[in-house]
């Protein structure tokens, strides 16, 4: 890539940083230079986040229907798998997978419901009614 | 408390960590010269594994090599310390800051206050450096951002102890004070750097990496369209240009600095072709920035036929090709 064609589109980053790209000047040497971003990738993380968007609300959309937890809510919510959440948690995977259905999370301890609200950074009612927005 | 310590950005984190705590104790070696002593270009595709619902890829080796390769080629010693407790982590922490010491940390980024949220997903191998603190605020140097920023104490302890895969267990290192490193020491760590990357490129036994995986990773994008639909097709493309360009890479999935890092060798070595050898990584990069904009074709619904993933995965193969005869001129030269 030859420095003057480094990109300078609108992305994510916008407000916190730049980032540094090398590539070659005009007698062919490498230089660094920084970039706003690239609209090819911007729209990569785009596809992504619509995906996990997309995701979170047929997750919470289950969930009112009663097949699953708020913790299938909160693991997408919170971007994590199962293996994420059991290293946050303490809990086996198997477990976890036991505790979204409904009718055993409704049964769960206070003590079970504290550690999952605070693998996932919110209050143990938060958890329960999937009323919660910011990370 | 604030050590005299000089932040530089960098196209990559693990690279500019390397860079800079090399730096603070006068061993001058740039990001570009980090990562090619490191070994750091690379390409995996792990199937079955699964990354944020996407394909497991990757454009450079594993975490933690660039820094422990580099000091290692260079005879510098490292100290590195893992923690059981938080407060452990906590106390060494600030013994190396009382002794005037920046440390290189691995953190998590999914809390890393700092970044934008676009950009905070569960990825646990991410590097910075620690460099003094004031009050409750550690100031913080990480390469991939234009300044320096801080963390108060809470935040750093979240993200040194963040979970899961790579969890980091509040790891830190530097590189210890030693004496000079000499020329000679610099021009054998680049041999055993670029041999080191021909392995790893052109031998590593199995299908799915070095340039094999590059094939590899062609073969299934033929097979996408049918076997994951467009929708999902267009993820996984929109998965393998983000571990390609986003930022950390310094464009084209690292190769471009890879073609610096020939460049800067060439002083060092100024009997071998590595200003020639340079001109196809950078061609590569081109290739692999190219290849983006056709797969960004794909993911915006603009081009959608089995044909338009077939040229993807031409251009794959094409990449393949050309960094195949790359590593086979590196292997080639006479030292």
């Amino acid at each position: 890539m030859k420095k003057e064609d480094i990109p300078q589109d609108k992305s994510a980053l916008d407000k916190f940083t730049k980032e540094l790209c090398y590539a070659v000047d005009s007698s062919g040497n490498y230089v660094t230079e920084l970039s706003r971003g690239w609209e090819v990738k911007a729209t990569a993380l785009d596809v992504a986040w619509q995906d996990i968007d997309k995701r979170i609300s047929d997750v919470k959309q289950k969930v009112l229907n009663k097949e699953a937890s708020p913790l299938l809510y909160f693991l997408e919510l919170r971007l994590m798998d199962l293996i994420i959440l059991s290293a946050y948690s303490g809990f086996w995977q198997w477990q976890i997978k036991r505790h979204m259905r409904p009718e055993v999370f409704e049964k769960l301890s206070t003590k079970k419901l504290e550690k999952y609200a605070k693998a996932f950074n919110v209050s143990v009612d938060e958890l329960k009614t999937m009323k919660v927005n910011a990370i | 408390m604030q050590s005299e310590f000089k932040h530089l950005q960098a196209a990559h984190c693990e690279n500019g960590v390397t860079s800079n705590l090399l730096k603070n104790i006068g061993v001058n070696i740039t990001e570009p010269m980090a990562f090619g002593i490191g070994s750091g270009l690379f390409y995996i595709y792990i199937p079955f594994l699964k990354i944020n619902n996407g394909p497991a890829i990757a454009f450079r080796t594993m975490p933690g090599n660039i820094f422990r390769r580099t000091c290692k080629s260079l005879g510098i010693p490292v100290v590195r310390k893992k923690f059981s407790s938080e407060k452990e982590a906590e106390k060494f922490l600030m013994e190396c800051i009382a002794a005037n010491q920046p440390v290189g940390c691995q953190v998590g980024v999914y809390y890393l206050t700092y970044f934008p949220k676009e950009y905070r997903f569960h990825f646990n191998a991410h590097n910075l450096i620690v460099y003094g603190k004031q009050d409750d605020n550690f100031l913080i140097s990480d390469p991939v951002m234009e300044n320096v920023t801080t963390l108060t104490t809470y935040e750093l302890e979240r993200v040194r102890f963040a979970k899961g895969p790579f969890a980091p267990k509040g790891q830190l290192y530097y590189p210890k004070k030693q004496t000079e490193v000499t020329n000679e020491q610099v021009k054998k760590a680049v041999v055993t750097g670029i041999k080191r990357n021909v392995r790893d490129m052109l031998h590593i036994p199995g299908p799915i990496a070095g340039v094999k995986g590059i094939r590899y990773t062609a073969n299934k994008i033929k097979k996408w369209r049918d076997t994951l639909g467009l929708e999902k097709a267009g993820l996984y493309l929109a998965q393998l240009v983000r571990m390609q360009e986003e930022i950390g890479t310094g464009g084209g999935g690292f190769r471009y600095i890879y073609g610096a890092f020939l460049q800067q060798a060439q002083s060092f070595h100024p009997n071998v072709p590595l200003m020639d050898i340079s001109k196809k990584f950078t061609q590569s990069g081109d290739l692999w920035r190219t290849a983006a904009v056709q797969a960004s074709g794909i993911y915006k619904g603009r081009i959608t036929a089995q044909q338009d993933f077939n040229v993807m995965a031409d251009y794959l193969f094409e990449i393949a090709e050309l960094e195949k005869q790359a590593f086979i001129s590196l292997s080639k030269i006479k030292w």
